[in-house]
């Protein structure tokens, strides 16, 4: 940047950071302070206040990925002051990017011509491709029944409860109903009977879930669009589907081929995926595809003209960065098909191996199916001494490992698990350490006396901190100190705050 | 990532790039293809078609920042792999960014106590910014008018014909009409009475812009807010203004602190400014502040609860980088106020030595002020010859400048303007170079016959495309080849471009 004169004295930096000056104040939190500091002060200070953040590849909550290959990481920092939307002057950049939706809407079957274009758009990430898709779906349906005279003012979409905290943002921004499916024990995702059963004129599509959130099981979208087509012949509705294969979406197509879900479907009219979940490129990056122009209405198109072309856009964002479209293309030809199968089909199998390594300790029922995104969530058998999940998910986090623990949706919200995700960067070697430190945690916990047996409102949780604070609710209960008990002294801070979350989990892993 | 096994014999990478099959197969671009390739050669490959994009720093149409220090770039690789959302995985970025929303708010002067939390967000960029702020108003107004029973489905906003498309957009997306106050040749901006006369009951909010993107000119915020005062207390409608400050945002307090457009002003309620603009941070940061909790309905807020304390979240997109937010914080403290108001000082007088060097040509009127945010905009006194401001603008693109020439706003769309947008990087001597760049296209524009007077529909750029293509429309007209003529072919594809793009331009830039 352009200083004709020196900021102030400050600017000198012949003296070491920690030597100086910089590090005795600490940084501005409310108001900006009048003087510049040296850039090597304000990056060493900034840098070190986020050693205190954890480690992103140790997070076994988030489906996000967090690692990608040096040479990306160069066209990533290459391409960091690239902003997207200026499409005139980054020609390659948006070239790139349309690459990136025909490569994927052919991934997903898209009935396109040899060198038809595909309709869709890159976006921030599958909240933004989801309230695209619900507008596409909104706008329509209101087009329609404005032909027919009816009624347009209630819409409604029908999901299942289990369905991601993006949905109900949607929802709420864009003044639609949602209806869920409720899920029952045993079966947590939406059952395509109810919900077809619970379609009605209003309702502007139906969504399912390729890779529930909760426990990485694949919705039965074939069976939805089977069911619904004959509800449609009876009914002239026309209510069409919207799969969120945020993550199952660069799953499906390599190593279930065969599983019929996408646009090979006649109903399902658009589909997003998550280029940030097991498309393999960091955070910042989704994508959404229309079955065809039909499936978009053109009033929420903006038309922007490039070279002669047509390029459309219907984004929500506009000014950002172009990085992630990039490192998205770079994985689509690095990797290829097999590269991406080869990646899934080791995801599959360090999953199989974490839920044998569960099975075997005796204590775990597994709630995830072997199908599907390679999720392993389990929760414990009983209760030990009224010890549960969120303390088992606590105690986890002393050996640095990040595994939540929640509620499944209602109405089976009395289950518990425990989610491990597993990412392309999640070798077996880290799943046998944690075999290991989960058999440890249980040990840990086996040793521990009862817990009280008055429960706060959620259960568990107001137990365990009534133990570390020494404060009984209810029933008395006197308890000597043991190392044990010092050592968890220590990690008093993380228990009160997995405490404080246990509802708040539900939302953040529904969404990662 | 994990590769069990070499993905195929393809990824053995013992020959050089360029001496590899991967540099005769060309990258795909319709369809994934089956194979891996190698990373060097992805990388290699991908990197030099980029270099067919423009360079960033050169493009003048922009207020988007293109360079930051080497110190924050390394802070910003750092944090590339964090995902935003996660905020109990990362509570010290999650920190920062509320530091960052509180130094913003305290910056737009809101009426806060010293340790009160300020109420805002980082967004993906101002368009999602408004968006926010936007969907605020619509309910609140939306609530007021229920409990007063009257009927709340005709929402609109009153704004200048000036705005930025992403207003057009919000008002699309989220059902809410424009009514647009339109300008006038030699005033360019929204004009504060007649705003005011166009506010009825179903106004949900009159937006003003502090910078706008036609000419960098701030909008009289102090006049609408008290005529708006008046108006209000006549009509008991409480209309609220939000200040549309993307660009002004960051100027305004640090070179012009005592013009009252902000929170000052109890008229305003909600503001936005781009991270990215003036902020000095690359494409994707964006802030929206309100003026307290009050101005924010709370069924529009999720929550999530981190340490027990109650963490609101308000935003359209959920995961993404949490990089830009990082690179925020670090150039609120690297450079305190001092350096924000050198740097802003600098553009100001960089902006005043490309004024004079054009007035200096006699050519030009200028139709931007000193003051406000330093763009300068310019068009030609006279089209000699009818030669005009788009083919000025193509013929900078030989030289390497991107410089756009766009219309104005109804109802002044017949004047056409060429626009510099002066960004920190900009230095004067870059702008004297400009100048003479510049001065030479004009005496090469004159050195040029006169063009053909039939005219298309919007004016010069038909006759430009039918001199190229030796076609002419109307009159005949007989022309022989100059060496400038031979040159002008070699251009003759940027031409076409801007040409096609005329319209499009004034989306493009008034977004940037």
């Amino acid at each position: 940047m352009v200083l004709s004169r020196p900021a102030s004295e400050s600017d000198l930096s012949v003296i070491s950071t920690s030597g100086s000056l910089f590090v005795r104040d600490s940084l501005p939190k409310h108001k900006m302070q009048e003087n510049s500091i040296p850039k090597e002060a304000a990056y060493q200070i900034i840098h070190d206040e986020l050693l205190l953040d954890f480690k992103p590849k140790l997070n076994l909550a988030s489906f996000v990925t967090t690692s990608m290959e040096p040479e990306c990481d160069k066209l990533i920092m290459e391409s960091i002051n690239k902003n997207y939307v200026d499409m005139d002057e980054y020609p390659v950049t948006t070239e790139l990017h349309n690459r990136c939706v025909n490569m994927i809407a052919h991934l997903f079957n898209a009935p396109l011509g040899d060198s038809e274009d595909a309709i869709g758009v890159g976006t921030v990430g599958s909240s933004e491709a989801i309230m695209l898709a619900g507008l596409a779906f909104k706008r329509k349906w209101q087009n329609k029944r404005k032909a027919e005279g009816k009624p347009y003012d209630r819409p409604n979409i029908v999901t299942g409860a289990n369905v991601q905290v993006c949905w109900e943002k949607f929802a709420r921004y864009f003044e639609v109903e949602l209806k869920e499916v409720k899920v029952r024990e045993g079966y947590y995702v939406m059952d395509p009977v109810k919900a077809v059963e619970m379609v009605d004129e209003n309702t502007i599509c139906v969504a399912a879930i390729l890779g529930s959130t909760y426990n990485g099981e694949f919705e039965d979208v074939k069976l939805l669009n089977d069911l619904l087509l004959e509800k449609n012949k009876q009914t002239g509705w026309e209510t069409p589907i919207h799969v969120d294969a945020a993550s199952g979406g660069f799953i499906a197509p390599f190593i279930y081929p065969e599983l019929e879900w996408d646009f090979r479907l006649p109903m399902v009219k658009s589909i997003n995926v998550s280029g940030h979940k097991y498309g393999l490129v960091y955070a910042g990056i989704g994508w959404v595809i229309w079955r065809s122009k039909d499936d978009l209405p053109e009033d929420l198109v903006f038309h922007i003209k490039y070279l002669g072309a047509d390029q459309s856009t219907f984004t929500l964002n506009f000014s950002k960065g172009s990085s992630q479209i990039i490192a998205q293309y770079y994985q689509l030809v690095r990797l290829g098909q097999e590269g991406y199968r080869h990646i899934m089909e080791n995801c599959h199998e360090n999953a199989m191996v974490l839920k044998a390594g569960l099975e075997r300790t005796g204590r775990f029922n597994i709630l995830s199916k072997d199908d599907g995104v390679p999720v392993v969530a389990f929760s414990l058998k009983e209760n030990k001494g009224g010890h549960d999940e969120f303390e088992v998910s606590e105690m986890l986090r002393r050996f640095g490992w990040i595994v939540p623990a929640y509620p499944m949706p209602p109405d089976a919200q009395h289950v518990t698990v425990l989610r491990v995700v597993i990412r392309a960067e999640f070798s077996r070697t880290l799943a046998e350490r944690l075999v290991h430190d989960v058999s440890i945690v249980l040990h840990e916990l086996d040793k521990l006396p009862p817990k009280v047996s008055a429960k706060g409102k959620e259960g568990a949780p107001v137990t365990a901190a009534h133990e570390e604070n020494g404060d009984i609710d209810g029933a008395g209960h006197k308890r000597k100190s043991t190392d044990l008990e010092t050592q968890r002294e220590i990690t008093t801070y993380w228990k009160n705050y997995v405490i404080a979350q246990k509802t708040i989990k539900r939302q953040k892993v529904m969404a990662s």
